[in-house]
C-alpha cells in the first residue's frame, strides 16, 4: 500500500494564519508562488482546510457565490468550488480543480466572515502606507483604484490595488497588505499601519480633497464592502461596523487627474 | 405593522439608514418614511400613523400620503425590514399568530 504524502502551507493575511493541506506537490508549488510574501512559517493556524482536487467538468467560475450557515457549519459554493468550514473545530475542506482562483475566493469569503465578527471588513479599495500611516482609496470598478496605485511615488508602500483588509484594534483601524490584486496584478506588501484617511475616488479635471457628510461617507463605505453571506447577525455586524469606522476615521472625497501630482495631497 | 428587529437601522445626520438582514439591501429613508418607520410599533394601524403622524407633521394630502405609505410598506416588507399583519404584532408573538 502506498502512503499518500500530506503537504501543507500556511497563508497569513491580516495576521490570520490559514493552513491548507494538499496531496499534490504541483498544487502546493502553485500556491507558494501565488501567495509569495504571505506564506508563513507559523506553526499556529486559526483555520485548516483540506484541499481536494478534482478533474474539471462543467465548472462555471462566473456563477454566483452562495454562502450559508447551517448547524454550525459554513457552506461556500460557486461554480468552480465547494467548501465547508466549521468554526468550532477550526477545520474544513475545499473541493476544486487545480487553479489559484477558487482558493482565492474561499480565502476572501472566510476572511470576511471572521472579520465581520471582530468589527473589521474587506473593502473594494486600494490602500497604501506613507509616513507610517495607511490611506484607503475606495471606489467601484474604473473609479481609479489601480490608477492611483500605479501613480504611487517610491516612498509609498502598496498594500493592494483592489481589496483592502481592515481590522479594528481598540479605537483605531489597521490596514493590512493583501495578495488580492486588481489590474495591477502586483501583490501588496505584507505589512500594516493605522488608517489615517479613507478617500472616495472620483476622476475629474483637478486634484482636490473635499469633506463629505458622515451619512454619505457611511453609504459609500457600505456600498464598497465585500460581504457574501446571507446571515442576519453578520449583516447587522457589518452594518454597524461601517458606522463605527466613519465615526473614527476621516472619510474624504478625492477628485484627481491621472498623474503623480495627486500624491502631493496624500500623507 | 412593526419594525423587524432583524433589520439593522441607524440614524446619522438626521438620515435613517436601514439594511435588510435577509439580502443586505440598504435603504435611506426620507423624513416622512422615517416617521413611518419610527411609528411602526406593531399596534398602531397604518392609516392611523398616516393621519396622526405624517399628515400632522408634513403638508401632504391624506389620500396621497396613505397610498405612498402603502407602497413603501410593501417594499420594506418585501425585504423583511417591516412586518405586516392584520392583527397587532408584539415582540413575543410571531406574525400571523392569533392573540
Amino acid at each position: 500500500m502506498t502512503e499518500v504524502e500530506r503537504l501543507s502551507l500556511v497563508i497569513e493575511i491580516g495576521s490570520m494564519p490559514v493552513r491548507l493541506h494538499t496531496t499534490d506537490r504541483d498544487f502546493l508549488s502553485l500556491l507558494q508562488n501565488r501567495y509569495a510574501g504571505f506564506v508563513s512559517q507559523s506553526a499556529r493556524a486559526e483555520i485548516e482546510f483540506d484541499v481536494e482536487l478534482q478533474q474539471p467538468k462543467g465548472v462555471d467560475p462566473d456563477a454566483d457565490v452562495d454562502v450559508s450557515y447551517r448547524f454550525g457549519r459554513w457552506s461556500l459554493r460557486r461554480g468552480d468550488f465547494l467548501a465547508e468550514w466549521e468554526p468550532a473545530s477550526r477545520g474544513g475542506w475545499i473541493r476544486q480543480t487545480v487553479n489559484p482562483y477558487s482558493i482565492d475566493a474561499v480565502l476572501r469569503i472566510v476572511h470576511t466572515l471572521v472579520l465581520a465578527q471582530q468589527g473589521g471588513f474587506l473593502l473594494h479599495s486600494a490602500s497604501a502606507i506613507r509616513n507610517g500611516k495607511a490611506f484607503l482609496f475606495a471606489g467601484v470598478s474604473e473609479a481609479g483604484k489601480t490608477t492611483i496605485s500605479r501613480l504611487a511615488p517610491p516612498d509609498v508602500t502598496l498594500l493592494t490595488d483592489e481589496i483592502s483588509y481592515v481590522r479594528r484594534r481598540g479605537d483605531e483601524y489597521l490596514a493590512f497588505g493583501t495578495p488580492f490584486t486588481g489590474e495591477l496584478a502586483k501583490l501588496g506588501e505584507n505589512v500594516s499601519a493605522p488608517i489615517s484617511t479613507l478617500y472616495l475616488l472620483a476622476k475629474g479635471n483637478e486634484n482636490r480633497v473635499d469633506s463629505i457628510r458622515p451619512a454619505e461617507a457611511t453609504r459609500s463605505l457600505l456600498s464598497n464592502l465585500l460581504f457574501f453571506a446571507k446571515h442576519e447577525e453578520l449583516v447587522q455586524a457589518i452594518f454597524h461596523s461601517a458606522f463605527e469606522f466613519v465615526s473614527r476615521v476621516p472619510v474624504m472625497r478625492l477628485t484627481f487627474v491621472p498623474d503623480t501630482r495627486v500624491w502631493g495631497l496624500i500623507g | 405593522m412593526a419594525r423587524n428587529p432583524r433589520a439593522a437601522a441607524r440614524s446619522l445626520d438626521g438620515e435613517m439608514m436601514i439594511m435588510s438582514g435577509r439580502d443586505s439591501t440598504l435603504f435611506t429613508l426620507n423624513k416622512t418614511a422615517t416617521t413611518l418607520w419610527q411609528s411602526a410599533d406593531g399596534a398602531t394601524p397604518l392609516d392611523e400613523i398616516v393621519e396622526k403622524k405624517i399628515c400632522a407633521e408634513f403638508e401632504v394630502e391624506p389620500t396621497e400620503a396613505l397610498a405612498d405609505a402603502e407602497t413603501l410598506v410593501r417594499e420594506l416588507a418585501g425585504h423583511e425590514i417591516l412586518q405586516i399583519s392584520e392583527t397587532p404584532i408584539t415582540p413575543d408573538k410571531p406574525v400571523g399568530e392569533k392573540r
